[in-house]
């Protein structure tokens, strides 16, 4: 009897393995968002980057946590202030068997900024630099004047082959141009639906585990959470925050969950003494009080960033008091997430001389950030405790970014107190603070996003100083400096929180969490 | 007959003009695309780059104009999102949701008609109540929720069928079709029934409502006194005369099928255009959506043409009212 039901047992786990066996060199990733095309250089956006990074290689690559790590160039280094130097590996070949060398560099940096139709071009990273081939195995960039980020940019541009130079974007999204030197090869697309790839057994990087992968768009939560229960595909990203706790306590699901690079963040007017969403109690105009440091400090204080955190976001963020986490290049270690005192705040409020506080309406988007409605209104219930009669409207984000970045009828920013988020694509704290913390001036392409118009002289000399410091100690400490100053003495914006990002699996699968929310079948590995 | 025909497509003409003017209005006033497709990290002038790319930087009617012009040569624009024209991203997807459609409205001839003259014949059973009761559920529930509800049982609990997306396809004529592989079939199940559900109770009504009318009608009893079948009469006499509403409706319902058909797409994340629609409303991507709104007013007035040509064959009042016009 105990024989037979070992026999059953082994015959069934036998039965149950068989199309595993067949099933476990492929992986299926279920998508909460479908790149808009193959092709690498025609849209800056994240899940096009994604299926880009597994099809081609970078020169230099980012790891998990965005540390620059070597890719197709071995080595570089600034050889003067105005040149940068890059050592190319050798030996590397594109899946139609073509070697690498520096023509395919050339090629690919000729091709990138120039892009047909782009709705979001890599001009941005490639501006003002001068590449020049050395030998087949090194390039040299210049630039007009020092630039240390050399690397962080150059490692957003995937290399194709000389070959492809002059491929449309539909030649990459049908496959014909599509040969990279990435860890897959391109197999099929069919939008909407499915995207194939192939293990590249000649990879010069290490070998992923999966023979083929294919990437299924699935872009309702609900039913990108069912597909994995059901069992239909591997893996998910973008698990809906209110399925995680769920999705944790099943034993046949394992749930991986890392830190992201996009902060969660609250921006005040301060640029305008009479701002459009601000009143008095009944209804008069009153001075904007987000003018005062201490009104911007007391907001901070008023808002408890652990009970957002436990009760909107389901656990799933982690309390920021600064630009980017704990960890990344350039944060500054003097800045703590602010404590929660309600009392402090409105003492603040009172030697502001806004003791009665004002009413005022906040704004944000509602289909933009994980859960961004419902923080907004409970940052709204907190303002209102200290006495600030806030009201919240919130829109979808077509319409809303651009009333919140040029929505007045002089074309400035609409909105006196909003909610948006920033996440640093070169993965280092130059990205935030010249984005939303430098003095907006379209001539020198400084604070596209600061919406707040926050300006301060000091702030804006420490970002230009730090971006012109080649080396790494300096620069990291004139980012520091400025976030100091930017966020610790005038609190130029209020951070709220970090988000957290949430990938479920099959038990016995782990995925390597990314800092910058990227799915790669790379980073999906077996426990 | 012809001049029935002819002044039907001239009413079309002034439906597709006058419906081109108020969706490409209605899209272009609201939100801003661009600030949607760049990266955030893009500096003012890269911004300005685009919106003179996109033709944005011009007046509406200026856009408006280039929009007829350049729809009269069969160019419906390029999405922004995609880069590629329109018109071939939603013809590419056309051939999954006419997939979809038709096996929707299969399913809804093929449950809503019998048992809708069932109920109509047998008014008094408990299994005819329980038919309109389920009919009732069929209207009120909405779509997305029988979608997961469905999901959740068949695909999930019992491990039936796949929960999402679209099977194996072969090719005929050049259009990829997926119901005549046994994968295609198991994926298209759940979706088509759940997009049939309202279609299906629909037609239970409507047929059970007729069946009931032309039951009492003279040439039904005298098709009886003249001693013919059950059956003959049923299906014959009683079946022509309920046709007419049902054909009518459904090819009305044929069209909304096919454009509503987003909801359904989305929660199985099916490819076909309706999953294309939303991802453009999303992205605010212009081009598509006109194009999109643009085709599915042609299917709507192209489909309205036939049924009244249809309906004029099987009704040949209409015929006569016609000509003596």
């Amino acid at each position: 009897m105990h024989i037979r039901k070992l026999a059953v047992a082994a015959a069934v786990s036998v039965l149950a393995g068989m199309p595993m066996a067949a099933a476990a060199q492929t992986l299926t990733i279920g998508l909460g968002a479908e790149p808009s095309a193959i092709d690498p250089h025609y849209h800056n956006l994240t899940p096009n980057n994604a299926t880009s990074a597994h099809l081609f290689s970078q020169l230099v690559e980012q790891d998990e946590k965005q540390r620059l790590v070597p890719g197709l160039a071995e080595s570089w280094k600034p050889i003067n202030d105005l040149t940068w130097e890059f050592k190319l590996r050798k030996g590397v070949k594109f899946h139609d068997g073509s070697d690498f060398n520096a023509d395919d560099v050339l090629a690919t940096v000729a091709r990138a900024p120039n892009v047909p139709n782009s709705p979001s071009s890599f001009s941005i990273y490639l501006k003002g630099k001068t590449f020049k081939k050395v030998d087949d195995y090194t390039i040299q960039v210049s630039t007009e004047k020092p630039y240390p980020l050399m690397a962080n940019d150059i490692s957003t541009i995937h290399i194709i082959s000389d070959k492809a130079e002059k491929a449309t974007t539909e030649d990459f999204n049908s496959g014909k141009a599509t040969a990279g030197t990435g860890p897959y090869k391109f197999v099929e697309w069919v939008p909407g639906d499915r995207l194939v790839m192939e293990r590249n057994e000649g990879y010069w990087g290490k070998k992923p585990i999966w023979k083929k992968v294919v990437f299924k768009p699935i872009k309702s939560g609900p039913a990108r959470v069912a597909a994995l229960l059901a069992g239909d595909v591997d893996m998910i990203d973008d698990v809906p925050t209110v399925d995680i706790a769920n999705l944790k306590k099943n034993a046949k699901l394992a749930v991986s969950q890392g830190v992201s690079n996009r902060v969660i963040y609250l921006a005040v007017d301060q640029f305008r003494e009479d701002s459009p969403h601000i009143t008095a109690k009944d209804g008069s105009k009153i001075r904007n009080p987000f003018l005062d440091v201490k009104v911007r400090r007391a907001v901070s204080k008023a808002i408890n960033r652990e009970l957002i955190i436990s009760r909107v976001m389901e656990g799933v963020a982690l309390p920021a008091g600064q630009l980017l986490p704990e960890g990344f290049f350039g944060v500054s270690p003097n800045l703590k997430p602010e404590k929660y005192d309600a009392k402090y705040a409105k003492k603040l409020l009172a030697e502001a001389g806004y003791p009665d506080g004002w009413k005022m309406k906040v704004h944000g988007p509602n289909d933009r950030y994980l859960n961004d409605a419902k923080i907004l209104e409970a940052v709204a219930q907190m303002l209102s405790r200290i006495g600030i009669e806030t009201s919240v409207e919130t829109m979808t984000k077509s319409v809303f970014f651009k009333r919140a970045s040029a929505g007045s009828p002089d074309k400035t920013p609409e909105f006196s107190f909003i909610l948006v988020g920033w996440g640093s694509g070169t993965g280092e704290a130059s990205s935030p603070l010249k984005s939303l913390l430098a003095t907006y001036s379209k001539e020198k392409g400084m604070g596209p996003s600061n919406r707040g118009r926050f300006s301060n002289a000091e702030v804006d000399k420490l970002i230009d100083v730090a971006l012109a410091t080649v080396d790494d100690d300096k620069r990291a400490a004139a980012l520091a400096k400025a976030t100091d100053v930017a966020l610790g003495d005038l609190q130029g914006i209020i951070p709220l929180h970090y988000q957290v990002n949430t990938w479920a699996a099959k038990k016995g699968l782990k995925y390597i969490a990314r800092t910058d929310e990227r799915t790669y079948a790379m980073g999906v590995v077996k426990q | 007959m012809s001049a029935f025909i002819i002044r039907r497509l001239l009413q079309s003409v002034v439906v597709v003009a006058v419906m081109s003017l108020l969706v490409f209005v209605g899209v272009n006033v609201v939100g801003d695309p661009v600030h949607m497709l760049v990266s955030p990290e893009a500096p003012q002038e890269e911004i300005e780059r685009i919106i003179r790319d996109f033709g944005l930087d011009r007046p509406l009617y200026e856009q408006y104009w280039l929009f007829v012009k350049n729809a009269l040569q069969g160019d419906l624009g390029r999405s922004f999102v995609f880069g590629e024209p329109a018109l071939k991203l939603i013809v590419q997807r056309m051939p999954a949701t006419f997939e979809l459609a038709l096996v929707a409205l299969m399913m809804a001839i093929v449950f809503g008609i019998p048992l809708g003259v069932y109920a109509g014949i047998f008014p008094n059973r408990v299994s005819s109540k329980a038919i309109m009761a389920g009919s009732i559920f069929g209207f009120s529930l909405p779509t997305f929720w029988v979608g997961l509800m469905m999901i959740m049982v068949f695909a999930v609990m019992l491990g039936w069928l796949p929960s999402t997306g679209r099977g194996d396809t072969v090719a005929i004529l050049g259009l990829r079709v997926s119901f005549l592989t046994l994968d295609g079939l198991s994926h298209i199940f759940m979706p088509a029934l759940n997009l049939a559900l309202l279609k299906i109770s629909l037609v239970i009504r409507l047929s059970r409502a007729g069946a009931r009318e032309a039951m009492h009608q003279d040439y039904v009893k005298f098709a009886r006194a003249k001693g013919l079948s059950e059956a003959r009469v049923v299906l014959v006499h009683i079946m022509k005369n309920i046709l007419i509403p049902v054909v009518t409706v459904l090819g009305l319902e044929f069209g909304s099928l096919i454009a509503f058909s987003v909801v359904t797409e989305t929660v199985f994340a099916w490819p076909g255009m309706g999953k294309l629609l939303i991802e453009a409303l999303h992205n605010l991507d212009r081009p598509l959506i006109v194009a999109y709104l643009m085709i599915i007013v042609l299917v709507f007035v192209i489909i309205n043409l036939l049924v009244d040509i249809l309906y004029s064959v099987l009704d040949p009042r209409v015929r006569i009212q016609d000509a003596g016009r």
